[in-house]
């Protein structure tokens, strides 16, 4: 094993598809017009010295040490800033240029600490590489003259140390910063000599607007930037590639190992959803792998009121086993369940539903996708014919129009944020549908032209209102519809939007956007060339979450914007493999590829293969089970990683369900909300433990390669298919690729995966098939999967949430850049140091009415619950709204929001609740209590003396 | 299971379906109900109609009689 190094070419690729021959040192070459010598060079296998340059941000050509001589031209260019041309005969190495670079080098190291032995970067960095690739051996100038050495170090990052000493001033952080990320919070304060690079106005890292998405320190050439993991632990001697387990972007990294080690995470280049970027979850956010709450023995109770009883694996299996079988022996085959989860591979959610299906004998499997993205699946299968995005990432490079509904990237999704703001700097136009101002309406060099501030719960108004404008303005891309799209459908959807109760006009009341804005938004999307929608939770968790996705569809239809690059309807997935799991048949309807449980053809594959008979009616979603439960029809269930309690919405009424199971079954990392009511713990493994496959939100299935021994002993599809074999079903997998192989077989989108093919391509966009062997990037180019596209009537129906006297505002939720869904991971590293509790967002006018002061502990109280938390007084929410994320169990937020929810899957309403806000003096009574109640729960019986 | 919350999930979805009209409304709401809830919750919201169908909106009745039909 050794550590993969990606080839850094010094500058980007040109685009041109315009050839340029040229020679460099007796080698002709031919490359793109518009490539620098160095990159023509280097991809020659001629290396440049460098160390301002490197290829994931444009030329600077401040170092010149990569100065080239050019036959016909009068001195030594940069070869980072010199483009070839024709003809062109270069020289990277004659004695003038030795000299050169010799003397900058001396230079360089004039000012640098020469303590290179017990330096971090020892082995790991380029001025060191290039003082011997110069041949540099002393050093003219001495060392005595006025230097940067004694500057103080900045170690206020949790993740990485920013020496000055070491900075050579080569302003590679700061390109990063700019160009890669997007955030603009670095830049080189001051002139000449004293020029430094400066976070925010002079700030340490932790102060400034930094993000910590690790740009810089990837950037950076010496060991000024330098990962504190790789200062305590030392450079990594091998790695491994793999994919993030954290947000549907679906980031590659590579895992920098010592042994089983892991030193640090690094963005792998050549990973195609994120092309060597990263956030501060993925980049940094790994420790909670080696955490010591981390349990990593199986546990077993009677009951949640004992304390935890650790035994081995055979017995906890058994004993989950046996409740299963009693249960279903006492109260019918439907009294049991499982929930499979998108924090787990494709390979660990198909057995997880095969265990439900073929062993447990009913279709009661839901995944967490359940309460995200399942209107998505169903709006989109009913319009375009399959339950996916349209595009690639790379598709937004494309757009000239770029649409955000209800989804805040540089938070969620902060990785393809950064694409996103790269493309509206460039020049493509903004509009963000969202009732608060998020990021990215006004950041550094991006300004949306259009924000429409909805009221929550009003996505269908707007977006009707939109098609409004396009249809009533002659807007209609007609030959598209004409060719692509049922004709009897489109015109009965025309008319319908067409009407004046869904002009912007009319909806202003309702929604509370300016008509003028809404029909501006239209005019633009509608009219300004390549139009994308990318869409979050926002939309979907509404009880009208499927109409608006629907809605969506009917706006990308009517303008022509489905079957190319930089078009298309774009779900941002919230976890990393929600695409995977709702791919992999855990919807209690359908198998594997969406074909629904009652369809016999395809039931009868899975019967063949699995050699059992299937129930043909659908089983219970998630919500479903927990009503079930409370009834006393649904008593048992099995949870792979995935925390019910804390992510589901009304939380009292979660926690009843569980409490009147016989039998809760938890398979996760640690100890979570859910396994307070849990009778039987299996530990799990986390993604460095396992291998196996993650689809991102763009339909790119990818490899999760095991880079260390699982800590608790299996693999989590090891776990599974030992529970399957104490219920008396046969799995007998000896590998990860064996489960893809049966998916493959299957499922006819995947068809074509197989480890091997991942393998030799690095990824794989189903559908992956006979008719696209390598994978499909932008879906419906030449016609719907559906056939015809089908437009659908989609009729705004207020929630039957309302704000009243009592209850007068409406909360929103969502979550922030540092965390992660319910925080199970996040809140385990020092990611906490930026949100170490859920905080509230109201206006200053809603906090002036109430006398609430920034930083005050108020009440969050609705019809369901309250809770008591912070509360920042700020005008990025409207008046009327308030805003808070669910990070965080000491909240609990779940225990305000409501079982409302969208009309076709069930999808929880949480985007709305009506609430009331008011001072606080301490926890709500539920929180105390819920307190109190996890303390007894997670207590684990010492082991009696001589056992 | 709780006939009050089925009725609204029933409603809902019926809200949704009146799009296609009074003839074609009542089969799209049995299809997605058959589609959709497992055979428990149709049980449960047929026998809520054979008991008066309570709460149930004219065009959510006529969709959980062609269920019950089918």
């Amino acid at each position: 094993m050794s550590l993969v190094r990606e080839d850094d070419l010094g500058t980007p690729a040109s685009t041109a598809e315009q050839l340029v021959r040229l020679t460099i040192d007796g080698h002709e070459v031919c490359v793109p017009a518009g490539t620098s010598i160095m990159r023509a060079a280097r991809e020659a296998g001629i290396g440049v010295p460098k160390l301002c340059a490197t290829d994931s941000v444009k030329a600077f050509g401040s170092c010149r040490l990569c100065l080239v001589e050019v036959e016909g031209r009068n001195g030594t260019p940069a070869s980072c800033t010199t483009p070839v041309a024709s003809g062109m005969r270069v020289k990277t190495q004659t004695p003038l240029l030795k000299d050169l670079r010799r003397g900058v080098m001396e230079l360089y190291i004039s000012d640098h600490p020469l303590d290179c032995l017990t330096c971090a970067a020892n082995g790991d960095c380029e001025l060191q590489d290039m003082a011997g690739a110069v041949g540099l051996r002393d050093v003219r100038y001495g060392y005595a003259g006025e230097n940067h050495l004694v500057q103080q170090k900045d170690e206020s990052n949790p993740y990485f140390t920013f020496d000055p000493a070491k900075c050579i001033v080569c302003s590679r952080c700061v390109r990063a910063c700019e160009e890669t990320q997007g955030t603009f919070a670095l830049t080189i304060d001051g002139r000449g000599f004293a020029s430094h690079v400066s976070a925010g106005m002079a700030e340490d890292f932790l102060d400034s607007e930094c993000v910590s998405c690790g740009a810089c320190v990837q950037a950076c050439p010496t060991a000024t930037l330098s990962e504190k993991s790789v200062i305590e632990i030392g450079v990594p001697e091998h790695s491994v590639v793999t994919t993030c387990a954290y947000c549907g972007v679906g980031c590659s990294f590579k895992a920098e190992m010592r042994g089983e080690e892991l030193v640090r995470m690094v963005p792998f280049k050549d990973g195609k959803a994120n092309h060597g970027h990263s956030c501060v979850k993925g980049r940094f956010a790994w420790g909670y792998a080696t955490h010591k709450e981390r349990v990593l023995e199986p546990m077993i109770r009677a009951r949640i009121d004992e304390p935890w009883r650790k035994v081995s694996w055979d017995e906890a299996l058994a004993y989950a086993a046996s409740e299963f079988k009693r249960i279903q022996a006492k109260y019918g085959r439907l009294a049991v369940g499982g929930v499979t989860s998108s924090r787990c591979t494709n390979e660990e959610t198909f057995l997880v539903q095969k265990l439900v299906r073929a062993a447990f004998g009913n279709n009661n499997v839901d995944t967490c996708a359940r309460v995200c993205h399942s209107p998505t699946g169903y709006g989109l299968k009913t319009t375009f014919g399959t339950s996916a995005g349209t595009q690639d990432f790379d598709s937004v490079d494309h757009s000239d129009i770029i649409v955000v509904i209800g989804a805040n990237p540089t938070d969620g999704h902060p990785v393809f944020a950064s694409r996103m703001k790269k493309r509206l700097r460039e020049g493509a136009k903004l509009i963000v549908i969202d009732p608060r101002r998020i990021d990215l309406v006004r950041t550094p060099h991006v300004e949306a032209a259009y924000h429409l501030p909805l009221k929550p719960g009003t996505n269908v108004a707007v977006l009707t209102a939109l098609a409004h404008v396009i249809v009533t303005e002659g807007l209609v891309n007609d030959a598209f519809v004409r060719e692509r799209c049922e004709s009897d459908a489109f015109s009965g959807w025309a008319d319908f939007v067409a009407l004046p109760q869904n002009s912007p006009e009319a909806v202003e009341k309702v929604t509370g956007v300016p008509a003028a804005s809404i029909r501006g938004a239209a005019r633009l999307y509608a009219t300004g060339g390549n139009g994308a929608i990318y869409y979050g939770l926002g939309v979907t968790e509404h009880s009208q979450g499927t109409t608006a996705v629907m809605a969506i569809a009917n706006l990308a239809m009517a303008t022509g914007n489905i079957g190319r690059p930089g078009v298309g309807v774009n779900p941002l997935r919230g976890q990393n493999n929600v695409q995977g799991a709702c791919d992999m048949g855990s919807f209690p309807h359908e198998l594997s590829g969406y074909r629904h449980i009652s369809e016999e053809p395809a039931r009868a594959m899975f019967e063949a293969l699995w050699r059992v008979p299937l129930d043909h009616e659908p089983g219970l979603r998630i919500p479903n089970m927990l009503d079930a439960a409370i009834e006393g029809r649904f008593k048992g269930i099995y949870i792979q990683g995935e925390d019910i309690l804390q992510s589901d919405p009304n939380t009292k009424h979660v926690a009843a369900a569980f409490a009147a199971m016989e039998c809760v079954v938890v398979h996760d990392l640690f100890l979570t909300e859910t396994a307070n009511y849990a009778h039987v713990f299996l530990p799990g493994s986390t993604f460095l433990e396992k291998n196996g496959t993650f689809t991102n939100a763009e339909r790119r299935i990818q490899l999760v390669r095991k880079v260390m021994s699982p800590r608790n002993g299996y693999e989590d599809w090891e776990i599974t298919q030992k529970l399957a074999q104490a219920m008396g079903f046969a799995m007998s997998y000896s590998h990860p690729r064996e489960i893809m192989d049966e998916i493959a077989r299957l499922t006819p989108t995947f068809a074509g995966v197989s480890f091997e093919k991942l393998s030799a391509l690095g990824s794989i966009q189903w559908p992956c098939n006979n008719q696209a062997p390598v994978g499909t990037p932008v879906m419906h180019i030449d016609g719907f999967v559906r056939g015809k596209g089908r437009f659908m009537i989609t009729e705004y129906v207020a929630t039957e949430e309302k704000v009243g006297p009592r209850f007068p505002l409406l909360l929103t939720t969502g979550r922030i850049l540092s965390q992660y869904n319910i925080g199970i991971q996040t809140r385990r590293t020092a990611n906490v140091v930026w949100h170490a509790q859920d905080v509230l967002e109201i206006h200053p006018h809603d906090a002036e009415e109430r006398g609430i002061k920034d930083g005050d502990l108020v009440k969050l109280a609705s019809r369901e619950g309250e809770t008591s938390l912070r509360a920042i007084v700020t005008d990025r929410v409207a008046p009327g709204v308030v805003y808070t994320t669910f990070h965080h169990p000491g909240t609990q937020t779940n225990v305000v929001t409501t079982e409302f929810s969208d009309w076709a899957t069930n999808c929880p309403e949480y985007k709305v609740t009506a609430v009331q806000v008011s001072p606080s003096n301490g926890p709500s009574d539920w929180q105390q209590d819920y307190a109190a109640m996890a303390a007894r729960s997670r207590r684990v019986a010492e082991p009696v003396a001589g056992e | 299971m709780r006939a009050e919350k089925l009725t609204m999930m029933a409603n809902q979805i019926a809200a949704f379906f009146k799009a296609q009209g009074e003839a074609a409304a009542p089969a799209a709401i049995a299809d997605h109900l058959k589609k959709f809830w497992d055979p428990g919750m149709r049980a449960d919201i047929i026998a809520h109609l054979d008991k008066g169908g309570d709460g149930l909106d004219p065009l959510t009745r006529a969709g959980v009689e062609r269920l019950r039909a089918r």
